[in-house]
């Protein structure tokens, strides 16, 4: 159904020319669904933007290809031909459905406005087909939610709003870019769900693109795997996963955490003791019971997990450990010592101890402090060494975290995402604490940076000792990681097992609805 | 949303109070009085006369008494004017000014919406650079300077246009308009820019083109309504502006407006009357604030639904 053949598209911009795509050919079959894999800069997005002519040109520009579409090459349509294919044969369905609907515009106005742009129908029409889409894509009470605006829908049924938005024309091809990367695992299973339904329902082609291999596992026909702009492998699902020939493709593979740490049960001492901890917000009916009567402990040297989905409060126990948002009630005691109601001369001896690694290393670390003093402040705040020392005792942490010596005056724009949070490692490191809170210390990475340092953490760990508090929405990399494992669901405790226990033999409900969803649970290791 | 109003105007009460009160001290202090004019007085005249105005009491007791009238709406009789209050001073003058005021905003609106929506949709191209450099022209340009200009080509060169009055000659209260309007039209276009701006960066702008909108409908449905926010909010403060900065112009075009009355008022030491114009013109400087606010809160979906919570 779509053709396309040597695309090459490059960025040119004051700072220099980019080749985003270089000489890319693929094809898309229609009534399947054609996943396109590769990380951040891969040109995965770009290649498939540039079909529809959303790239901006400039500072974009098609160098040379071609794109047949049903018999016509889309690179060589003027806009306004081009116009005439976008959102009625082609549509698209955007990654992040928090900021891809206009939020001052009803939904319903969103859904019929392609409708009645491209075929003319009148008001009452589009209202109708509007409502049906809704209906079919799993929208609960279409007529009561029609005129309502897009924050009073939640991640889940905003996505399904772009999904009904994109098929209201009845397309032949929708372009779906990381459509469930925003959205929670069991969101996101449900997605996958229906989109595999609409495509089998509606027999249209779908271009999935992905940065992640186990997001399309159960439900690519073929895959496409692009690095640097390049092509470097396609095939059916089951050629790539199982004889993949490119080493990329190889190193892709290998990187989505498939294992399960062997650890033996710990016969050693709570290091930190959490006793009915609630955490809550707000006052009166507009309480929040972020965390609400949470108890357990973490012994000395273990990783204990902690699983949730957004909202479960998970971050929040995490902050609340370290008192960066106070308790409401409840006891947490830290090597006997009781931490909620420490004065703040203790508490700053005791912030030495435990120390955090967030998960946007873009954000939490400051734009405007080199690698050198964004280390250097917790060593001497601290007193761990004195002036003299100090750049000694950067270095070293440095090469522990696997940080190239000459880059310590540098800022932090200048480093990758993986870069960054080997600083905010060792940032948090610096102290030498004997517990660190992990608060999804992946998430915002490339799946092949998140396996390093994924693998970084627990070497570290065992060299510091440390003690760790593992906080991730993926259970796949909380059962690579952690001992033991929490699951968390709207602030309570649902259920605590050793790591593979919970795989294997789950009890509550809520962690089985979890477990179904993960992503290409078949290529998990050792699970039924 | 009541409550949220309720608040607000209740905040206004000390602002208001507080600048009767420094206003009222400050012009005592400045020297010479309502009637030390350069005719000799009698000073048995002058004392019946400060007698008649309560200006021989103690200043306190007069303020006092001020604050009195005030809280009766009765901003007191003018000193200038013999017979006529300072409440029916400012109902003569304000429909004229608040008519200048509303032509002045209606320029800045369409002409600095226009050329900032204009200048977001290239930015840094001649799209971009010349409607925005326009701007900051007009932004330098006082009204003294603009309003002479504008005379000078468009009434007595090219003789257009009259050159004074208001509501005499058709077209007489273009000139005037344009020369109030346009330092307020350079300020939107600056806000509509970075506004429009802001928001054809949005993702949601990417989804109207992958519907296959036209581009003029992305700007216009999509893109107008948040771009648009920040304008609405500088509406309130631009209006009270507007009024309170009105003599310039209704000097330079003869235009029997409140402005002119404020300054006279000044240079007469009518002390009431400045009081009376100052009390006045803050009040409307509070509640447009409020009213673009609340415009403003009710453009964002988002924050209506919060207003109709409370």
């Amino acid at each position: 159904m779509l053709q396309v053949e040597n695309l090459s598209v490059s960025f040119h911009t004051r700072m220099g020319s980019t080749q985003a795509v270089d000489n890319v050919s693929f094809g898309v079959e229609s009534g399947k669904i054609t996943a396109i894999i590769g990380e951040s800069g891969s040109g995965k997005s770009v290649a498939c933007y540039s079909l529809l002519g959303l790239v901006p040109c400039p500072p974009g520009r098609i160098d040379s290809g071609t794109a047949l579409f049903e018999g016509t090459d889309l690179l060589a349509l003027s806009e306004h031909e081009l116009r005439a294919i976008r959102g009625r044969d082609i549509a698209m369905v955007f990654q992040d459905p928090m900021t891809c609907l206009n939020p001052y515009m009803t939904i319903g106005k969103q859904l019929m406005e392609p409708l009645m742009y491209h075929q003319g129908v009148s008001t009452a029409q589009a209202r109708t087909r509007a409502l049906e889409l809704m209906q079919e894509v799993g929208i609960r009470d279409p007529e009561s939610t029609f005129d309502n605006f897009p924050h009073q829908f939640s991640g889940g049924m905003r996505q399904r709003v772009m999904i009904a938005m994109a098929l209201i024309n009845q397309p032949k091809l929708l372009i779906a870019d990381e459509p469930t990367t925003a959205l929670d695992v069991t969101i996101q299973a449900q997605i996958l769900q229906l989109l595999a339904d609409l495509q089998t329902r509606h027999d249209i082609g779908i271009i999935f693109i992905s940065h992640d291999l186990s997001v399309v596992a159960d439900i690519a026909d073929d895959i496409i795997v692009m690095e640097k702009g390049r092509v470097v492998e396609s095939g059916n699902r089951d050629a790539i996963f199982e004889t993949p020939s490119h080493p990329y493709t190889q190193k892709l593979l290998a990187a989505i955490p498939t294992g399960h740490k062997d650890s033996a049960a710990s016969t050693a001492d709570p290091l930190l003791r959490v006793n009915n901890l609630c955490t809550w917000f707000g006052e009166g009916d507009k309480t929040v019971k972020a965390v609400d009567d949470v108890s357990f402990n973490i012994l000395h040297g273990e990783v204990l997990g902690l699983v949730g989905e957004s909202g479960s409060g998970k971050s929040t126990i995490g902050r609340s450990l370290l008192r960066l948002v106070p308790a409401t009630s409840g006891t947490i005691t830290f090597d006997d010592i009781e931490v909620t109601q420490l004065s703040a001369r203790p508490m700053k001896d005791l912030r030495r101890r435990m120390q955090i690694i967030f998960q946007d290393p873009f954000a939490s670390l400051n734009p405007r402090m080199t690698v050198h003093d964004t280390l250097a402040e917790p060593l001497l705040l601290h007193g761990i060494v004195n002036r003299k020392n100090v750049s000694q005792a950067i270095l070293k942490l440095m090469d522990d975290v696997g940080l190239a010596r000459d880059v310590a005056r540098k800022y932090p724009h200048e480093f990758s995402g993986g870069q960054r949070q080997r600083i905010a490692i060792g940032r948090a490191l610096a102290t030498r604490p004997e517990f660190v809170v992990a608060d999804e210390p992946v998430s915002a990475l490339d799946v092949t940076i998140q396996a390093q340092i994924l693998q970084l953490m627990l070497e570290l760990g065992k060299e510091y000792g440390l003690t760790m508090l593992f906080i991730s929405h993926d259970l796949a990399v909380v059962r690579e990681v952690a001992d033991r494992i929490l699951v968390l669901y709207q602030g309570k405790i649902v259920e605590e097992a050793r790591s593979e226990a919970l795989f294997t033999d789950a009890k509550d409900a809520y962690t089985q609805r979890l477990l179904q969803a993960i992503p290409g649970r078949s290529l998990l290791t050792g699970i039924s | 949303m009541w409550r949220f109003i309720g608040i607000r105007l209740l905040q206004a009460i000390p602002v208001i109070i507080a600048v009767v009160t420094v206003t009222f001290f400050l012009v005592r202090v400045a020297p010479g009085g309502p009637f030390d004019g350069e005719k000799a007085v009698m000073p048995e005249v002058k004392a019946a006369l400060e007698a008649q105005y309560r200006l021989d009491q103690p200043m306190l007791q007069q303020y006092a008494a001020y604050m009195g009238d005030l809280a009766r709406g009765d901003l007191g009789p003018s000193f200038k004017y013999p017979g006529r209050s300072v409440n029916e001073l400012i109902a003569a003058g304000l429909p004229v000014t608040a008519e200048l005021g509303l032509y002045a905003l209606l320029v800045a609106v369409i002409i600095g919406g226009l050329a900032g929506v204009i200048a977001s949709l290239k930015p840094n191209t001649a799209q971009d650079y010349i409607p925005m450099s326009a701007a900051m022209i007009g932004i330098c340009m006082p009204s003294f300077l603009l309003g002479p200009i504008l005379l000078l080509v468009f009434g007595i060169y090219l003789e257009w246009l009259p050159v004074s009055g208001w509501g005499d000659i058709p077209g007489d209260k273009i000139l005037p308009a344009i020369t109030l309007g346009s330092t307020y039209a350079a300020y939107i276009a600056r806000l509509s820019r970075a506004g429009m701006l802001e928001v054809l960066n949005q993702d949601y702008i990417r989804t109207a083109r992958a519907k296959g909108l036209p581009e003029w409908q992305i700007v216009v449905k999509h893109g107008l309504r948040g771009g648009m926010i920040p304008v609405v909010a500088f509406l309130g403060p631009a209006f009270a502006g507007v009024l309170a900065g009105s003599f310039v112009v209704e000097t330079i075009f003869q235009i029997p407006g409140l402005g002119r009355f404020y300054v006279q008022a000044a240079f007469n030491r009518d002390y009431t009357m400045i009081l009376g114009t100052t009390v006045f013109l803050s009040t409307l400087i509070v509640l447009f604030n409020l009213l673009s606010d609340i415009l403003a809160a009710w453009m964002n979906p988002r924050l209506r639904a919060q207003f109709g919570k409370r």
